[in-house]
């Protein structure tokens, strides 16, 4: 049975700003330029766009970037919730939208001051009450106030549970960081990472060292999605979506999903998994690269399981016998990840899922015919698969 | 009276409760009165049998380490370092997010016996945290 969002829709443009520490300019304004430089790379005028998709953490109305750029009446605007778990629900929205006809070329956007502004994992307090709110409250009081400390958790009964060592999360940060080497726009082009550097690095939320952790960036990044038979007319080669899902299990809660009886495992990745699978129609085999979500190294050897390239506790397996790498069974992060390239929420991973697709990645894996691209870890989720038209 | 540096939690009708108990001194686990299933954290309705109909019981305060964290950077102030944040699986069923404290941080290991502690901030604030069991082997 094929379903009704498979194959109706593509990414046919992808935007990037300058990735910085100190952008200089207004998150608007970062907005604005990885849209028109979506639209310039797909060759559609922004005066087409009638749908713009981002996250409840963006700073920028959906209007206020529509009036920016130039574009048509709109006919959607939505945000998704749950930091980095949006990422690639906002191509699910966006696909709905245009798979119904609802909105025929839509923008998915996310563009933020992540080092110069508003920091992630800051903290907050005051005399509002919600159900939110009240949620952080359960950490926030013992000194739990930032995302190292929240994943940590997890991660180190993960690890305990099956043997996974400072070195396997090791192999992680050198395998994304050596991709890095060949993409002029990482922050960390130009610098390798050696084993002996990474165990050296501080060790900041335990088993977290600072290389387990992704960037702080400013920048923007945005992608055009539109239907399939459009994007043929268009410039790139389609990046085809084949499958895309959103995905929240029992006993959810944002980063501190603890009080499930198994703690070493992503309830909510795996039926983001099973969940694009059945859409796509494609299983685990079918995957020759991916940009698993990567706040933290620790989240890429979880993934490996719950996206079934492996059985449970044999992800560390993978990472040793280079898996991640180039010639490996599967190439990930190659654009060097949130880890080493930077850290736009996700949404610069989505782009890398259609370089790879197109065949323009910096470091291009030989024929990768369908990726598959994870939202954030540990939160509400969700997974995309792309393919070659 | 002291300025405290510790975040405080916002009281609201689910939450608000649950710390009252804590400044008297106690480790409250909220119980569906319908059912009788324990939950943590607290929240207006049963996830089991959608009842609104709740009261709490007063935990031992023993538990088991399920997981930990040690913690180094970011240091906010007020809080000591290297702060060992933990998991405890308390022996009701529920399982609740605490500080350990009067233990070392290489000491701290999974599945050790750990017991409340309500600890008390210098301007009264009272939450609780726990330390390694008392006669538990170390
Ligand atoms: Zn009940």
């Amino acid at each position: 049975m094929s379903h009704a969002l498979k194959d109706k829709a593509a990414i046919a443009g992808i935007g990037l700003t300058e990735f910085s520490k100190k952008s200089g300019v207004s998150e608007l304004s970062l907005a604005a330029q990885a849209t028109l430089a979506a639209c310039e790379d797909a060759g559609l005028p922004p005066s087409e766009i009638d749908g713009f998709v981002s996250y409840t953490l963006d700073s920028t109305d959906e209007i206020e970037l529509a009036r920016t750029v130039g574009a048509n009446d709109l006919k959607l605007f939505t945000k998704v919730n749950y930091g980095g778990g949006a990422a690639v629900g906002t191509i699910l929205h966006a696909v709905m939208a245009v798979a119904t006809g609802v909105a025929d070329n839509v923008i998915c956007y996310r563009a933020m001051n992540g080092r110069s502004g508003q920091r992630m994992g800051q903290g907050i307090s005051g005399q509002i009450v919600s159900s939110d709110l009240v949620h952080w409250s359960w950490y926030m009081p013992y000194g739990m106030l930032t995302p190292g400390s929240w994943i940590a958790m997890i991660a180190n009964k993960y690890m305990h549970r099956y043997g996974v060592t400072s070195e396997d999360l090791g192999r992680v940060a050198i395998s994304q960081r050596n991709y890095a080497q060949s993409n002029p726009r990482s922050f960390f082009y130009g610098k390798p990472l050696t084993m002996e550097d990474y165990l050296a690095s501080k060790m900041i939320a335990e088993p977290l060292r600072l290389y387990d952790f992704c960037q702080e960036t400013d920048g923007g990044c945005a992608i055009l999605v539109t239907s399939a038979e459009r994007a043929r007319d268009l410039k790139q080669k389609p990046a085809v979506i084949r499958g895309v899902v959103q995905a929240s299990t029992r006993g959810q809660e944002q980063m501190t999903s603890y009080y499930r009886e198994e703690l070493d495992s992503l309830p909510e990745m795996e039926l983001a998994a099973r969940l694009v699978y059945e859409q796509s129609g494609l299983g685990p085999d079918d995957i020759n690269a991916a940009c698993l979500y990567d706040a933290f190294t620790s989240e890429i050897i979880m993934q490996l399981e719950s996206f079934g390239f492996c059985g449970r506790g044999e992800g560390v397996d993978m990472v040793r016998d280079g898996a991640l790498d180039i010639d490996g069974r599967l190439p990930n992060n190659t654009h060097g990840g949130l880890l080493s390239e930077a850290y736009i929420h996700g949404m610069n991973s989505i782009a890398e899922g259609a370089r790879l697709v197109r065949g323009t990645s910096t470091s291009q894996p030989e024929g990768v015919e369908h990726v598959l691209v994870s939202s954030g870890v540990g939160v509400p989720t969700g997974a995309l698969i792309l393919g070659r038209d | 009276m002291a300025q405290s540096f510790r975040m405080k939690p916002p009281m609201g009708e689910d939450n608000g409760w649950w710390w009252q108990e804590a400044a008297a001194g106690r480790l409250a686990i909220q119980r569906c009165t319908q059912c009788q299933t324990l939950r943590h954290p607290p929240r207006p309705a049963c996830g089991e049998c959608h009842s609104f109909a709740w009261d709490h019981v007063t935990a031992s305060g023993r538990g088991t380490l399920c997981s930990f964290t040690i913690l180094h950077h970011p240091q906010f102030p007020g809080f000591d370092y290297p702060l060992i944040i933990i998991l405890v699986d308390l022996e009701e069923g529920t399982r609740f997010t605490s500080q350990l404290i009067n233990c070392a941080a290489e000491d701290v290991a999974f599945d050790m016996a750990v017991e409340m502690v309500m600890h008390e901030d210098p301007d009264g604030f009272r939450l609780p945290m726990f330390q390694p069991a008392k006669g538990a082997a170390a």
